[in-house]
């Protein structure tokens, strides 16, 4: 068993779950990491105050896909403004595997879309996040 | 060892010479295959620096005492070297910080005074960042368009392409890759320069990867810059080449102000110093220098014919043992001939980011992303790659660690 990539971390990777597209939706956002290539958007519907439906888009590596599968289906039902308090910790923990600060920035990036659309500060995570 | 075997094994056996590859990580040596990113420096460079700093360091062209005039000796000793080596002349070959800085030496000194609204720049599509940048500075400044001769799906250039934006008859300067970072390609620079000059278009050749993995003679390549950097081919980082045209270099405003450069200092103005240290300010990088000269002599003794050889069988039996693993898209020439040891490839099912972590876990140490060519990435269709190269010292067991890693990063995600 590989440690990073286990195999709920390539079943998420293989078969993301809330990929795709959100129409309608209230608040969207996209970013990417330019020295991998990885980019994700995300479209998110808010309902009384909280995340009512949420869907991620783009490509890129399995960490950062699989992050976003896995974030996703947390985010799905949290209140709007629980997003802000969220850090690159709470992310890590909830992936469950050894995070390099080479990764980091991928495992990240999903956050990163979420709180831009929620926000509109694009500029998290400053340094190493 | 069968006649045809013997003609296509590498031919050079020199990882000896180079320190670093003794390390192992993990008990197991390493596999260096970012040699296009940057090269393992051999001993004797190592060597050349160290004695430099213990034995002879003093600021150069000045001092009348014995380490100023051994400083010197061995700066400018080292210049002669590097330019013989390219098949430059001393007095043209300009030291600068890297190939970027060559680069943009011409862009600003030579770019500046002849480029202006409705003139053109021509790039092709397969430019590192570094041949990109400082021509569009140069084009959003002065009003100059800047166009891209297309990269066919093979990944080479064509020469009817290039006759067809010369024949608009704006083109000031063509600014093209001697050997492509990403796919291996090889241009024809020479015939490119002769095409851009009978055209009246003044030419830059980026060298950075020709330099060290072929026979480089920039006399008869004949194009009116050709810039490489040190620290790709054996030699130290922070020093770079810029060969240019005499008189083109003599016409041209310098680059940076300051000591060295100079003859006369007066209140309101000043006069030149003559070449190369025209365009030379400042104290110069003069152990790099010397590191660089060190270098040029280490490939001159191996002889570039058999680099070249050793690099074009490794990479022929680099692109079989790929097409082996299974799922290897290989980006670029499909024939060794055609290529330098650069094998950008992509592995299906599995993004670039993840062969390189995954490989690393073996300790073969590759690149993924974009090898600063984002524009290239996107003519190609691919966000990233994954890309392997070679140096002289590589040897085919470094090939058989590559495939056997891609083949186990496969496994651990279930292809």
């Amino acid at each position: 068993m590989d440690d990073l990539y286990r195999d709920y971390i390539l079943d998420h990777y293989k078969r993301p779950r809330n990929f795709g597209e959100l129409d309608p939706h209230d608040l969207d956002a996209h970013d990417h990491n330019p020295l991998c290539g990885d980019e994700m958007g995300v479209h998110i519907r808010v309902e009384g105050g909280r995340i009512a439906d949420l869907r991620f888009h783009g490509q890129g590596c399995a960490i950062s896909q699989a992050a976003a599968s896995i974030a996703s289906e947390e985010y799905i039902g949290m209140a709007v403004d629980e997003v802000p308090a969220l850090d690159g910790e709470w992310l890590i923990d909830l992936l469950g595997i050894p995070i390099s600060a080479t990764r980091r920035k991928c495992a990240l990036l999903n956050l990163k879309v979420v709180r831009g659309a929620l926000t509109g500060d694009a500029s998290w995570p400053r340094g190493s996040g | 060892m069968s006649l045809v075997e013997a003609a296509t094994t590498p031919r050079l056996d020199i990882r000896a010479d180079f320190p670093i590859l003794a390390r192992e990580i993990d008990g197991r040596p390493l596999v260096y295959l970012d040699s296009a990113a940057t090269s393992q420096k051999p001993e004797a460079v190592i060597e050349a620096m160290n004695d430099f700093y213990r034995r002879h360091n003093a600021n150069v062209h000045r001092g009348v005492y014995t380490l100023a005039q051994e400083a010197t000796e061995l700066f400018e000793g080292a210049r002669a070297r590097v330019a013989a080596f390219a098949g430059g002349e001393t007095d043209t070959t300009i030291f600068t910080r890297n190939a970027t800085e060559a680069i943009n030496l011409v862009a600003y000194a030579w770019g500046r005074e002849h480029v202006g609204p409705g003139d053109a720049v021509l790039l092709t599509e397969m430019e590192h960042h570094s041949n990109i940048v400082p021509w569009q500075l140069l084009c959003q400044e002065t009003g100059a368009e800047l166009r891209y001769l297309g990269v066919s799906d093979e990944g080479t250039l064509s020469l009817d392409e290039l006759d067809a934006q010369l024949a608009r008859g704006d083109v000031r300067l063509c600014a093209f890759a001697h050997v492509s970072n990403v796919l291996g390609t090889i241009n024809p620079v020479a015939e490119m320069a002769a095409r851009s000059r009978a055209a009246g278009a003044v030419s830059l050749v980026d060298g950075s990867q020709g330099v060290p993995q072929l026979p480089v003679d920039v006399g008869a390549i004949g194009a009116d810059f050709y810039a490489w950097t040190g620290h790709k081919a054996l030699g130290p980082t922070g020093i770079g080449v810029l060969h240019g045209r005499r008189e083109l270099l003599e016409a041209m405003r310098p680059f940076l102000g300051g000591g060295d450069m100079i003859r006369t200092v007066g209140f309101q103005e000043s006069t030149w110093n003559e070449l190369p240290w025209k365009f030379e300010a400042g104290t110069s990088m003069v152990a790099e220098g010397v590191g660089l000269g060190a270098a040029v002599d280490y490939l001159a003794a191996l002889g570039m014919e058999n680099v070249r050889a050793h690099e074009r069988e490794l990479t022929r039996y680099a692109l079989e043992r790929l097409e082996a693993v299974g799922g290897v898209r290989v980006i670029g020439p499909s024939s060794a001939q055609e290529r330098g040891g650069v094998i950008s490839f992509e592995l299906a099912g599995i993004h670039p980011h993840d062969v390189a972590d995954l490989i690393n876990r073996e300790h073969v140490c590759v690149r993924a992303g974009h090898h600063c060519a984002m524009p290239l990435m996107r003519r190609l269709g691919v966000p990233a790659t994954a890309r392997a190269s070679f140096g002289p010292y590589n040897r085919r067991e470094d090939v058989d660690a590559l495939a056997a890693a891609l083949a186990k990063a496969r496994e651990v995600f279930g292809l």
